[in-house]
């Protein structure tokens, strides 16, 4: 489950073309533009190889570390069918991640190299994650929309221009499609359950409403960094165009359900036909994405004693003399 | 198939005995979700929570023919001393050694179980064991190539598997542990019984450890962890137990 690449529009930026063969680089483009897909061996500009990394690998850490909320919910799920839902959901999202490092991989970054950045701290993942899941009603919350937020991501980034992760996306979001049903199916029993199960649903999503529209990122249409990307098709759609589809989606059908959404302002311009609201708190993003969110600090540490405790296991695998990841372009 | 009353109460404590230990065991290894050495293991386990958990529900499900409550009461109400699980299977997942050496008793006894109840004589136990063994063959397959793998990894892995192996033996022999109705089940040809079992999962996973060049203690029946099947249970199941039935309880009667 991942919602979109985070781009610090602060951050100062390398010259993304400098130092690039014009005719190489004409080349690529005219490739791309032609829908053709680039595959590991090809040439490929540096800063597209960086972009690639840096965003393939931020979407296999959001999914490893988003079986965390989840799973705390496997042992506690009520009843056989949702329990094996569940498990089987949240297994999914871990074998998301083991196809996207994969993926990653192909560009020339090794698994261990980049679990070693998770849990450093140096890469980031979304930013959803780092918000408790409270309830049983916040799995499910989690398993509808962020599942649904993630669809409307990957499935624009699925038409990429990178083969492996495009891959990589074709059958993530036939399994996030599912899990969607999984969400929605787990919402409707609980909106429509006992009152005590309509107030837990209702919490949830109440408290679940600024991360979700977090979950996009911020407006990022204006910026020369995006042009650029969208041009080489890593980047497909910008965050605010993800976000009108996913409200368009998704805000009807939570109100058809009769559950409450905490922003007064939200409402579909019919003129304009895109959706109006209360601009989410920004800040909180950053300072949640910088570190600083309610469950930061747990979930790097839960990853980390996994890692730690499974070492042994990886070293006594290890054949010392072979070389796993090798640079392929 | 007429059952006399005799027969009904031993098929019941047999079917409680296995699915309980399939639903506890079930639940233990998809505690490893999203936490296992690497991704790899952590999905194996996942995908074998799945298996028992939903092998359990399929033996839950036969006992509620048999006259017992839904699966999902059954599962989800009863306290500790209503489960006839064996120990072993209660306890937490501890280190990934732990719960690997747990999986390979575990699987290689239970696909011996789950082949000779192919012929059992009670047909409906008979055709969910011809579906569970091709399920749980991918266990021992998989919990034999690990065990071998790490018994041949390095030294640490090699200690580590050794002493969970130490650790876990005779917590493994509890799953033997007869019940009261060991006689009835095995005259019915419902079952080959407990000690049957036993001696074909002793000869199996001695020869795979032994391979690796491991050792196994002897067989001694006077060390077995045993009263699990009579509702005895460590302190591990009931806060399990409570976990496992939290959401559940907040209103059995609503639909989850």
């Amino acid at each position: 489950m991942y919602g979109n690449a985070y781009i610090d529009p602060n951050a100062k930026l390398p010259s993304i073309l400098e130092g690039e063969d014009p005719v190489k680089l004409a080349e690529f483009e005219a490739r791309i533009a032609r829908g053709e897909k680039i595959e590991p061996q090809d040439w490929m500009p540096k800063e597209y190889r960086r972009q690639l990394v840096r965003m393939i690998e931020q979407h296999a850490h959001s999914e490893i570390i988003g079986a965390l909320p989840e799973g705390t919910w496997i042992t506690r799920a009520p009843g056989f069918r949702r329990k094996l839902a569940l498990i089987a959901k949240v297994q999914d999202e871990v074998g998301h991640g083991q196809l996207l490092y994969s993926a990653a991989e192909t560009l020339g970054k090794s698994r261990e190299d980049m679990i070693n950045d998770l849990i450093s701290g140096k890469s980031k993942y979304s930013n959803v994650f780092n918000y408790p899941a409270k309830t049983w009603a916040d799995s499910a919350v989690i398993a509808w929309l962020i599942d649904a937020g993630a669809i409307v991501n990957q499935l624009a980034n699925s038409k990429g221009s990178y083969g492996p992760y495009c891959r990589a996306l074709d059958r993530i979001c036939a399994e996030e499609a599912f899990h969607l049903k999984y969400g929605h199916d787990n919402v409707v029993f609980l909106a429509t359950g006992t009152d005590v199960q309509r107030a837990m649903v209702q919490d949830a999503l109440t408290r679940w409403w600024p991360p979700i529209m977090h979950f996009f990122g911020p407006s990022d249409r204006s910026s020369k960094h995006t042009e650029i990307l969208m041009r080489w098709k890593v980047k497909m759609a910008s965050n605010d165009d993800m976000r009108q589809q996913f409200l368009n989606m998704y805000v009807p059908k939570i109100w058809d359900l009769g559950l409450v959404l905490p922003d007064p302002n939200l409402k579909k311009n019919n003129e304009t036909g895109l959706w109006e609201y209360t601009e989410p708190d920004w800040d909180e993003f950053k300072r949640v994405i910088n570190g600083d969110g309610p469950c930061n600090a747990e979930r790097l540490a839960v990853r980390r004693t996994a890692e730690e405790n499974g070492r042994w296991v990886v070293n006594a695998l290890r054949k010392p003399d072979e070389k796993y990841v090798t640079p392929l372009a | 198939m007429n059952l006399t009353d005799n027969q009904v109460a031993a098929l019941k404590d047999l079917l409680y005995k296995m699915a309980d230990d399939q639903l506890i065991l079930g639940h233990r290894n998809s505690e490893w979700t999203g936490l296992g050495p690497i991704l790899e293991e952590d999905i194996a386990f996942s995908s074998m929570a799945q298996d028992k958990i939903g092998q359990a529900y399929q033996l839950y499900s036969i006992l509620n023919e048999l006259g017992e409550s839904e699966p999902d009461t059954i599962a989800f109400t009863r306290n500790a001393n209503q489960f006839h699980c064996c120990d072993y299977v209660c306890h937490p997942i501890g280190q990934y050694d732990f719960s690997l050496v747990r999986h390979f008793f575990f699987d290689n006894a239970e696909l011996i179980k789950f082949n000779t109840l192919a012929s059992s004589a009670f047909d409906p136990l008979a055709m969910l064991a011809r579906k569970f063994k091709g399920e749980i063959k991918y266990h021992t397959m998989h919990a034999n190539t690990w065990i071998k793998q790490l018994a041949q990894g390095n030294e640490e892995s090699k200690t580590r598997i050794q002493n969970s192996i130490n650790e876990g033996f005779n917590l493994a022999l509890g799953i033997f542990e007869q019940g009261t109705f060991e006689k009835e089940l095995v005259d019915s040809k419902f079952y080959i019984g407990e000690e049957a079992v036993m001696n074909e999962w002793y000869a199996t996973v001695k020869e795979i450890i032994e391979s690796v060049g491991l050792t196994i203690p002897a067989l001694d029946l006077s060390n077995a962890v045993n009263g699990g099947r009579k509702g005895q249970h460590s302190s591990h199941l009931q806060p399990m137990l409570t976990e496992m039935t939290e959401v559940y309880a907040i209103d059995p009667s609503a639909d989850w």
